[in-house]
């Protein structure tokens, strides 16, 4: 085995890596504060990659300069689901809502499968070709992008949530609901706010992985559980390990993928996700089960 | 127990009724695609419904039995019959795996989901990369009408086969409703702790209602194969079957005897007036289905036979 | 000597920095109504979840009925005839009153009718018979813990667990269950009893045992117990013995 391919393939990794940390950090955010798995996010990535796509063929916005709008945009979409469709839909119980983000997701993945086929789409910028040397190693330029901008946006989810006064409600939410309620926090809100925020993070995660990757209706159900696994390796509520999982199951992916083929690779994330399911749910960080 | 087996009967001769008068090729093969259905919901709610153990990967078994019969068959030669069987005992056989391995470890809620969507994604990748699966290509089956390779010229035969089946998974969910083993699956559902309380080993009992579940999921994906001679590894164990199990299930009720049948016919008609309606569009059924459960979880949480159920005990509460 | 039904020695079990219960060991013999005071925080719940296996001790060994059941699960524990409630009532909330005790029937009729009969018997033993097609979601609190002790005298037990099954009562309520409590005892079923009430304490213990700290720190009849200086300290604090001598 060549050093230098396999150089390249952890490179490659860290890049894809980066961004599945961004996917799930919204999702780790949703759960450590609402305490629910989203069945949808995956879905919800596939809108935003839809968005990007729309926006860069319909209106010529670049995916780089389009993170103002899809950021907010699915913001508002992920605001408006918790509070109108997913908080309604609880009744009390947990197993509604893994019931009804589960639902959400069939409906906006066929959704998408009606409007546009399955075909797969990719756009073409001035950029998509140029590569990038690292070392002996060539990557992608969008990958690289994609890198350091899923890091800034982990950094500034980061900073809102500890330094905000809404990071300190969300907080306050995920630790004791009961006391936050009765301190004042709308809790409703809170839930409302933490997943558009959730949602946000995959509108700049959509931004980024258009550039160097593909859209097709199916292709959040394929980060879905990627985004799970990652999020219960890195421990259910821990950011940094959501980061460090998320980077570490895009080399495991890579590397997979050079040794076994394609598919099989894929075999060896979720070997993971029910290892890390069965012999230790808190995760490599987490601190609840 | 009595009265179930009644309405069992009852529902039995309806369907043969059904089946000896219509003459249509369509409306059997509305009939059969509505048992088929049924089938996958009675499946699902032996396990979701009353045992509160949410699977979210429910192809993995059906998809299990069909390659099991189908490798059999092509490959094998074995007779039809006995595939099928065979189909029944491996998918059970994958059952009692995940199921060991889920319950050994305490999984419950999210993580069982979870778990089985992970399981069912694995076999759907290698059946995509193994050779003897056919791969990408899946495997089709030879056409040899006769009954002793369970191929049937008229869709009368498989409306037989299916009623069959139907008619074991309700026997089976009546069972669980008057039985002591139903007693306390239905009581880990409720509340595990008061179950281990009083004896009732929470293990057991999951496992037990995980194997039987498998088993007719096994059931109903040899009957796939056999019907549409072909399977392929999205069909096994992609989304489709998971969801039209447990939708099937949540919608008419979970936890009840009729709830799934009744839910099943429901998405079954709504998904061929659709179909009149607009056409053979890819993911219109799906987005169907997905409606509809939302809207359920929003509003009917008990499903269409927990509005009897509710009625009953609001009844019981004034009177 | 006699044979004690129940026998711990040294059990102990901590949870991170915290030992919750310290070196306990005691002997509850057959056919008595013991209980198991002390001030709150003190471990008795969880004393109670090591004798009936949903916690796992750290060091020490429990035998009941002759055979060794440490680190056994519950469900072994309650088949052997070691039953408990809960402080927190935990009905199977969607099934009735009926359905309820006959999970607990089920331990020992594996029939359906023959286990709905039973849950009828036990039922009226416990003054739920004009309830038996409620819902237990639908029950008072009073009812309630009423079902969590008919569904465990349904096992048919030989030592009975009752954790706090006055609390939450009102007066009159407590007055209508400690005749129950009594008849279950006089029916020759062993009852352990954690409980706050002392006045149920005085009238139904014949031993008591009380935790402070996870520790055993007194043992003896009700009256002995209730004027140990040690124990007076543990509730009032440091002190208090010696004031309420002088006062």
């Amino acid at each position: 085995m060549n050093f230098d391919i396999l150089f390249a393939s952890v490179l490659n990794g860290l890049t894809t890596g980066a961004v599945y940390a961004l996917v799930a950090l919204g999702l780790t955010l949703i759960y450590g504060v609402l305490h629910i798995i989203n069945f949808a996010h995956g879905a919800a990535l596939m809108v935003a990659l839809y968005g990007v796509y729309g926006l860069k063929t319909v209106f010529g916005i670049d995916p780089y300069l389009a993170l103002p709008i899809m950021v907010p945009a699915m913001f508002v979409l992920g605001y408006v689901l918790q509070r109108g469709v997913i908080n309604r839909a609880s009744h009390g119980k947990d197993e509604n809502i893994l019931l009804v983000t589960l639902g959400l997701a069939i409906v906006l993945e066929n959704l998408a499968l009606l409007a546009f086929k399955s075909d797969t789409r990719t756009i073409d910028t001035a950029y998509t070709l140029t590569t990038v040397q690292l070392g002996p190693a060539f990557i992608a330029l969008p990958k690289v992008i994609a890198f350091f901008g899923a890091l800034l946006a982990c950094a500034v989810l980061l900073t809102l949530v500890t330094r905000t006064d809404l990071g300190r409600a969300i907080r306050a939410v995920a630790k004791e609901k009961l006391g936050a309620k009765l301190m004042g926090i709308d809790v409703d809100h809170v839930y409302a706010m933490s997943f558009g925020i959730g949602l946000a993070c995959l509108g700049a995660a959509a931004c980024f992985l258009l550039p160097a990757y593909y859209v097709n209706p199916q292709v959040g159900s394929g980060f879905v559980l990627v985004a799970f696994t990652i999020v219960v390796l890195g421990g259910m509520g821990s950011f940094a390990g959501a980061l460090l999982g998320g980077l570490l199951i895009g080399v495991v992916e890579s590397l997979g993928g050079l040794f076994l083929g394609e598919s099989l690779g894929q075999i060896g994330i979720f070997a993971i996700f029910i290892a890390v399911l069965l012999f230790r749910p808190t995760g490599l960080f987490g601190a609840r089960a | 127990m009595a009265r179930d087996l009644t309405g069992i009967v009852i529902f039995a001769l309806a369907v043969i009724a059904l089946t000896l008068l219509l003459s249509s090729g369509v409306w059997l093969n509305a009939l059969m695609m509505t048992l088929y259905a049924a089938l996958l919901a009675l499946a699902w709610n032996l396990l979701g419904g009353f045992g509160g153990q949410f699977s979210f990967g429910h192809a993995l078994f059906f998809g299990t039995g069909a390659y099991a019969s189908a490798v059999a068959q092509v490959a094998h030669g074995v007779n039809a019959w006995a595939a099928l069987a065979l189909a029944i005992v491996a998918a059970a056989a994958v059952g009692a795996f995940v199921g060991a391995l889920a319950f050994r470890y305490g999984l419950k809620g999210s993580y069982f989901a979870l778990v089985t969507l992970a399981f069912a994604e694995v076999f759907r990748i290698l059946a995509l990369s193994a050779g003897f699966t056919g791969g990408g290509v899946g495997m089709m089956l030879p056409l040899n009408e006769s009954i002793a390779n369970l191929q049937f010229g008229s869709r009368r035969g498989y409306v037989a086969l299916m009623l069959g089946c139907v008619v074991a998974a309700l026997i089976t969910t009546a069972w669980l409703r008057h039985s002591r083993f139903g007693a306390r699956l239905q009581a880990v559902r409720d509340n595990e702790d008061a179950a281990r309380a009083v004896g009732v080993d929470p293990y057991r009992i999951k496992l037990g209602a995980t194997v039987a579940s498998a088993a007719f999921m096994g059931a109903a994906g040899a009957f796939y194969l056999q019907v549409f001679q072909y399977i392929d590894p999205g069909i096994a164990f992609g989304p489709h079957v998971s969801v039209e199990a447990l939708v099937g299930a949540i919608v008419g009720g979970m936890g009840t005897l009729w709830g799934p049948v009744l839910g099943a016919a429901l998405l079954h008609a709504l998904g061929e007036a659709t179909r009149n309606l607009f056409g053979q569009l890819p993911g219109l059924n799906l987005v169907i289905y997905g409606s509809v459960l939302v809207m359920i979880v929003l509003f009917m949480p008990r499903g269409l036979a927990g509005l009897g159920a509710w009625r009953r005990n609001e009844r019981g509460r004034h009177g | 000597m006699a044979d004690a039904l129940l026998e711990l020695t040294g059990v102990s079990v901590a949870f991170g920095g915290l030992r919750a219960v310290q070196d306990v060991s005691l002997r509850l013999m057959p056919g008595t109504l013991g209980a198991l005071i002390g001030p709150n925080g003190a471990g008795k719940t969880t004393l109670f979840a090591l004798i009936s296996g949903f916690l796992k001790p750290d060091r020490g060994r429990l035998v009941f009925d002759g055979h060794d059941i440490t680190g056994q699960a519950p469900h072994q524990n309650a088949r052997r005839g070691l039953s408990r409630t809960f402080q927190i009532v935990q009905p199977f909330a969607a099934q009735t009153v009926r359905e309820n005790i006959a999970v607990g029937a089920h331990l020992h009729e594996s029939g359906r009718a023959a286990a709905l009969a039973e849950a009828e018997r036990v039922a009226a033993r416990v003054g739920l018979a004009a309830q038996l097609d409620k819902p237990a979601a639908d029950l008072t609190v009073s009812a309630r813990k009423r079902l969590e002790l008919a569904r465990a005298l349904a096992t048919r037990p030989k030592l009975l667990l009752l954790d706090e099954v006055l609390a939450g009562l009102n007066p009159q309520e407590v007055a209508e269950m400690i005749p129950v409590v009594k008849a279950i005892a006089a029916g020759g079923i062993t009852v352990l009893m954690i409980e706050h009430v002392m006045q149920a304490v005085m009238h139904l213990a014949q031993h008591v045992w009380v935790l402070a700290q996870g520790r055993l720190i007194a043992e003896g009849s009700p009256a002995a117990v209730t004027r140990d200086p040690h124990v007076i300290e543990a509730y009032l604090g440091p002190g208090a013995a010696a004031r309420l001598q002088a006062a």
